[in-house]
């Protein structure tokens, strides 16, 4: 494995020229009021209530039984900082990789030239349980299918981008994107005064703007509702966040109801019509009549109503397609197929395991790679070949050669690393970035997103199911 | 406004109202144990005060004879009571944090600290002077919201579905109080003397944080009639019946829809009765028979905005 990339420090370990100014203000800033800074923003979390839900844990082993399963996300208060000509790359880059994904949606669920022409194998779109027949032939609003993305990104070089996974079906996050930068404001005003760093605050108003442009045609003033599956969520205080701020209702299923093909909300002043639902919730719950019988998140009839084109669903149904991890390899061709030009963000090496070839490969050098399940998320089924002990990956080598077709497999990569206030001081650890990518009429990006940074030393799983924290970004305007 | 959501607001008010409440009828009883007066006497107090939330069967039937700690138990701190204030804070926390997006940073924030900080508080409750110093919290975070409320919410329906909850809660609080105290005198029969029916009428009125309301609005001493009629009939005491059934029937017409007339209608007929009532007439029914008439039509109203508004099915 080669050395990380230090986004602060060149090999030289000079102070690279976009760090000057912060590492000359970590260099005077005692560590004990570093210390009470994070103390402080640690109190501030809590009172606004920015917490999750870790599946899986009982109230019993969560730190304080007395506040059930409701945690926080650990967050270091020593931003990432990326130049402007950074992003510039990394912007067009992602507009390119989201215009394309959103093509090969509405060709999937249409024509599938791109199936027509070769370009990718049938197989692995057709039968693949993400691929949802019901969408077939139905026109959403603007040909967008994905209008919130979150494409998670990793450097490893100078101006070397990589696309690690597409997030297409409901990305979260973006709201530890926005707290972050607004409890960073407070804690350390001095660093703003110092530094040009674009603003991200303007978020719920162009995630408004985008949901309320992809409205069915004819309604002039839509309705949008964000529906969530309530508050036992992990990610609720999201979902809460970003309906306050857009100033819409925040609705469950059961708020809803389908009449006569069309969706409405039960208010205290009788039913009000329902144009726009920006979905927190998965395919399989949203509609119990098309979907998961036995769920109680969705509502009665959505498909339909979807289907005769009375109500846009965002992100739509089906989007889980595109991010699917069989098909990641050939989001590159995708980009040369719709948008005829060369992808200007790379994908990382990828072994498809359902390949023969492929997979005796990865059996070969499970000890150098990362596998992971071709459904999975979040970091759960994932091995990581140099971090797992012998009896683990025989383990593994069983699962995979039970079922080739559900991994595939990747080069351990070496994320960079930024400067991160551990316990033992001013460290280096590993990050990602999650910029997240609005599709409407046009293509629309916040500068920077979210970084999710590995808190123990030497990780590489930045995941905050798995003890990763996140810290503020920013894009420097000069 | 979403039915759910309007639900939550208005049980997230009575919570807090209703925690309020507890806090005060107890931090009385507890500075009230420091008068000499007989065991008998302060059970009798202690049992009144259970009898007000409703909850004397239940105490009797786990614990047996009174027993301050076991009734501060019940009325306080057993999160699993459904009497508790720890309870009820908890309720009104937990539909906060069901429509969060629907309140104001301010009211999520005190909200939130007060349950966060709840658990600290109680750890230091081991005697009267931290007791007393615990319900005043209580009664200040209760302020708080309700300053809060008063201060940052936009005036739509989800504001006056709070209004209505807080004074559904404090009407019910008020008629239940005088109820139970009038009734714990009329069987003591005046047999202990003038003395001691002031600190139950005082007492009483503390309470309900009337005592100096009463001294400003008579200037003389306390009488049983008199508590009454500020209790009942006063327009301007902020917990008498007359200025809760104000706040709720002005609320109300603000949030009217096409199947809430009767509603609407039934609470405007109780209001005209408390406000244009005379304490003579209300005496010569009996305070009793007029108080347990009260408790029911309140009820019947509680129950009707639930039909009317709350409740997602009534569409």
């Amino acid at each position: 494995m080669t050395l990380p990339f230090d986004e602060m420090h060149s090999p030289a370990n000079r102070v690279r020229p976009h760090y000057a100014r912060l590492a000359e203000w970590l260099a005077t800033t005692p560590a004990e009021r570093m210390v009470a800074k994070r103390a402080e923003a640690d109190l501030l979390f809590r009172r606004v209530g920015i917490t999750f839900a870790v599946y899986g844990e009982s109230d019993a082993s969560a730190s304080d039984g007395q506040f059930g399963t409701e945690r926080l996300i650990p967050f270091d208060i020593i931003p990432r900082v990326i130049t402007c000509e950074e992003w510039r790359l990394l912007a067009r880059g992602l507009t390119q990789r989201v215009r394309a994904l959103n093509a090969f949606l509405a060709d999937v669920y249409h024509g599938q030239e791109i199936l027509r022409a070769g370009r990718i194998p049938p197989e692995p779109v057709l039968w693949n349980p993400q691929y949802r027949p019901e969408m077939h032939g139905v026109n959403v609003p603007g040909g967008i299918y994905a209008h919130i993305a979150g494409i998670d990104v990793v450097r490893a070089g100078e101006g070397e981008f990589y696309v690690l996974e597409d997030n297409l079906r409901v990305p979260s996050g973006v709201s530890y994107m926005l707290e972050d930068r607004k409890m960073m404001m407070r804690l350390f005003p001095e660093l703003f005064a110092r530094h040009a760093v674009a603003p991200v605050e303007h978020y719920p108003d162009m995630l408004l703007d985008i949901l309320r442009s992809v409205a069915p045609s004819g309604v002039n003033d839509p309705s949008a509702v964000l529906l969530t599956p309530g508050a036992s969520n992990s990610a609720y205080f999201e979902h809460a966040f970003l309906a306050q701020q857009m100033g819409v209702e925040l609705v469950e299923g059961q708020d809803l109801f389908v009449r006569d093909g069309f969706v409405y909300m039960r208010t205290t002043l009788g039913p009000q019509r329902v144009d726009v639902i920006y979905r927190r919730i998965d395919d399989d719950f949203l509609d119990p009549l098309a979907f998961r019988a036995d769920s109680t998140l969705g509502v009665p009839g959505l498909l339909t109503a979807y289907r005769e084109g009375n109500v846009t669903i965002a992100n739509a149904m089906g989007t889980g397609i595109a991010d699917d991890k069989s098909l990641y390899p050939y989001v590159p061709e995708m980009i040369r197929f719709y948008c005829g030009e060369e992808p200007l963000l790379a994908n990382v090496p990828t072994w498809v395991l359902r390949n023969p070839d492929d997979c005796a490969y990865v059996l070969e050098h499970l000890s150098e790679l990362v596998v992971k399940e071709v459904h999975g998320a979040g970091g759960y089924g994932m091995l990581i070949g140099p971090a797992a002990s012998r009896a683990e990956l025989a383990a593994f080598r069983e699962r995979i050669l039970a079922n080739p077709s559900g991994y595939v497999a990747q080069p351990t990569l070496a994320l960079s690393t930024c400067p991160t206030f551990v316990d033992s001081g001013i460290a280096p650890r590993h990050v990602d970035l999650r910029p997240f990518v609005l599709s409407g009429r046009d293509v629309r990006i916040v500068p920077g997103g979210l970084t999710r940074v590995a808190l123990r030393e030497g990780s590489l799983v930045v995941n905050s199911s798995q003890g990763g924290g996140t810290k503020d970004t920013w894009v420097l305007e000069a | 406004m979403l039915s759910r959501t309007a639900d939550h607001l208005y049980w997230m008010a009575r919570y807090v109202e209703r925690a309020e409440n507890l806090a005060r009828l107890l931090d009385v009883n507890v500075s009230a144990a420091l008068l000499p007066r007989s065991t008998e006497e302060a059970n009798q107090s202690w049992a009144a005060s259970l009898a007000v939330v409703g909850a004397l069967d239940a105490y009797t039937e786990r614990y047996g004879a009174i027993d301050p700690r076991h009734v501060l138990e019940l009325i306080a701190f057993d999160p699993a009571s459904p009497f508790s204030i720890v309870r009820c804070l908890r309720e009104a926390r937990e539909n906060a944090r069901a429509v969060r997006g629907a309140l104001t940073t301010e009211i999520w924030e005190t909200m939130n600290t007060t349950w966060l900080d709840l658990h600290r508080r109680i750890a230091g409750t081991g005697n009267v002077d931290q007791l007393n110093e615990f319900f005043e919290w209580v009664r200040q975070r209760s302020h708080l919201v309700s300053g809060a409320t008063i201060n940052t919410m936009l005036r739509t329906e989800g504001f006056h579905f709070t209004r209505i909850g807080t004074f559904l809660e404090r009407a019910d609080n008020t008629a239940r109080m005088l109820d139970v105290n009038l009734r714990v005198l009329a069987a003591e029969g005046g047999a202990r003397g003038p003395e001691a029916d002031y600190y139950r009428y005082s007492q009483l009125l503390r309470s309900l944080s009337a005592l100096q309301i009463y001294r400003q609005a008579y200037r003389d001493r306390i009488t049983p009639d008199r508590v009454a009629e500020l209790l009942i009939l006063h327009p301007d005491m902020p917990r008498s019946l007359h200025r809760c059934l104000e706040e709720i029937t002005a609320n109300l017409r603000r949030v009217a829809n096409s199947q809430s007339a009767e509603t609407e209608r039934r609470a405007g007929q109780l209001h005209a009765e408390l406000q244009f009532g005379r304490i003579d007439s209300v005496l010569a029914r009996g305070v009793h028979k007029v108080l347990a008439d009260f408790l029911e039509r309140i009820q019947d109203l509680g129950s009707r905005i639930s039909t009317d508004f709350l409740l997602s099915e009534a569409w």
